[in-house]
């Protein structure tokens, strides 16, 4: 069925990619029309195919780039910022691009720190994913933005979907949809390709010449995700549709109230150093784990810096956490 | 002889005798049709498509276990 929208000439393919962005935004009730949205860039089809499909819809939205350090053979990460600041300036010349560059900001790259920490077993995911995660909820709360878009795919959610349900993990199972809503702290989220067939993403990618770096992350090789989109994709062979109706079918059911997030969940805490919301008192797990502590000083933006310092002081601290950069001068 | 029909993936070369089905010839180099798309002579066609001799047939790579935002 859905391949018969790659029958549509390009130019209509992309009409009807954006409409259908646009009715999932109005569906899942993601934000307004006059919404300042951060959208979190890769530099993969995905992040910038949903950029690009906001600002062709009129949306008020900035780039959020956050450089991980992570290399290999590849370039990875250089590659990446290649891609963005080349897409940027084609496709959105209006937008801010955020570059937070990991080991300028703190002082080491993900790989360094993660074989640093305790965390993850020698695999940095795990590091990667509380430091970006960190980083997207503050800058998107620093600098006023109203909601963080995410370019998450059905597969991408079809595949979290199936861990989560094959663990029984009805704590995640509760929290995975479209829209996450503000709270504590935390920003909202969205992922308006949600409903989207990665080919669908891809071929939107194509079609609009957006040039993106088509190798994944070294560490994502073998990955669970990638395990369970090869058995989905399977699955999808022998019976077409199959991806979206298990997603779609859960979204219905949760809706419906079937998978309730434990109601003493919202017991946030402020980190005591950077005051960013945290389940247990104490430091958060970011500041544990790139040991921030008040005393070293080593908060790189401490609320108390905000709110004391004068201006251009915090204009000072600021770039250290992002260097911002107006596109149209690239 | 049997005319023969050239597919590029990444930096590599495949090739399968003409008049298959791009599905079918995706089985054929064992690659699962879901996670590419096929462009041919520089369009993106459906899988259903007929390849024949000359055509010039590319593959796109769809999945992403590991664009950076995501995991
Ligand atoms: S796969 Fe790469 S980008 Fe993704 S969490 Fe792991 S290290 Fe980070
Ligand atoms: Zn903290």
């Amino acid at each position: 069925m859905r391949h018969h929208k790659l029958a549509l000439c390009g130019e209509h393919y992309s009409e009807w990619f954006v409409n259908s962005t646009q009715r999932a935004i109005e569906k899942y009730k993601m934000f307004k029309p006059d919404a300042n949205i951060l959208v979190a860039v890769s530099g993969g089809k995905d992040s910038l195919a949903l950029w690009d499909v906001l600002a062709r819809l009129g949306y008020k939205a900035d780039g959020l780039y956050i450089g991980l350090g992570i290399q290999g053979e590849i370039d990875y990460s250089d590659q990446s910022l290649a891609c963005i600041r080349n897409f940027a300036q084609q496709n959105v010349p209006n937008a801010q691009l955020h570059v937070v560059d990991i080991a300028e900001t703190y002082g080491k790259t993900i790989p360094e720190i993660s074989r640093a920490s305790t965390r993850g077993h020698g695999k940095p995911c795990s590091a990667c994913g509380l430091t970006k995660r960190y980083v997207m909820n503050r800058l998107a709360a620093e600098r006023g933005y109203d909601v963080l878009a995410t370019g998450h795919n059905l597969d991408d959610e079809a595949a979290v979907l199936m861990q989560n349900t094959l663990h029984w993990q009805t704590g995640y199972l509760a929290r995975q949809a479209p829209v996450l809503e503000a709270s504590d702290g935390l920003a909202k989220k969205v992922k308006p390709f949600c409903r989207f067939y990665e080919r669908e993403t891809a071929t939107y990618a194509v079609v609009r010449n957006i040039e993106y770096v088509y190798d994944e992350c070294p560490h994502a090789v073998g990955n669970l995700t990638n395990f369970y989109k090869t058995l989905l994709n399977q699955l999808e062979a022998e019976s077409p549709g199959a991806k979206l109706s298990f997603y779609v079918e859960f979204l219905k059911a949760r809706q419906a109230g079937f998978f309730q997030a434990p109601a003493d969940k919202s017991n946030l805490h402020a980190c005591e150093v950077c005051g960013q919301p945290t389940t247990a008192p104490g430091r958060c797990a970011f500041c544990r784990m790139w040991n921030i502590t008040a005393a070293s000083g080593g908060a790189l933006i401490s609320p108390d810096a905000i709110a004391v310092r004068g201006d251009d002081a915090f204009d000072d601290v600021e770039t250290r956490v992002a260097e911002t950069v107006d596109v149209s001068g690239l | 002889m049997i005319a023969m029909v050239q597919i590029t993936f990444r930096n590599k070369k495949f090739e399968v005798k003409e008049n298959m089905t791009a599905r079918d010839a995706l089985k054929k180099i064992g690659i699962d049709p879901e996670s590419v798309l096929i462009s041919v002579n520089g369009k993106l066609v459906t899988d259903d498509v007929v390849l024949r001799e000359g055509d010039e047939v590319k593959l796109v790579a769809v999945i992403s276990g590991g664009s950076a935002i995501v995991c």
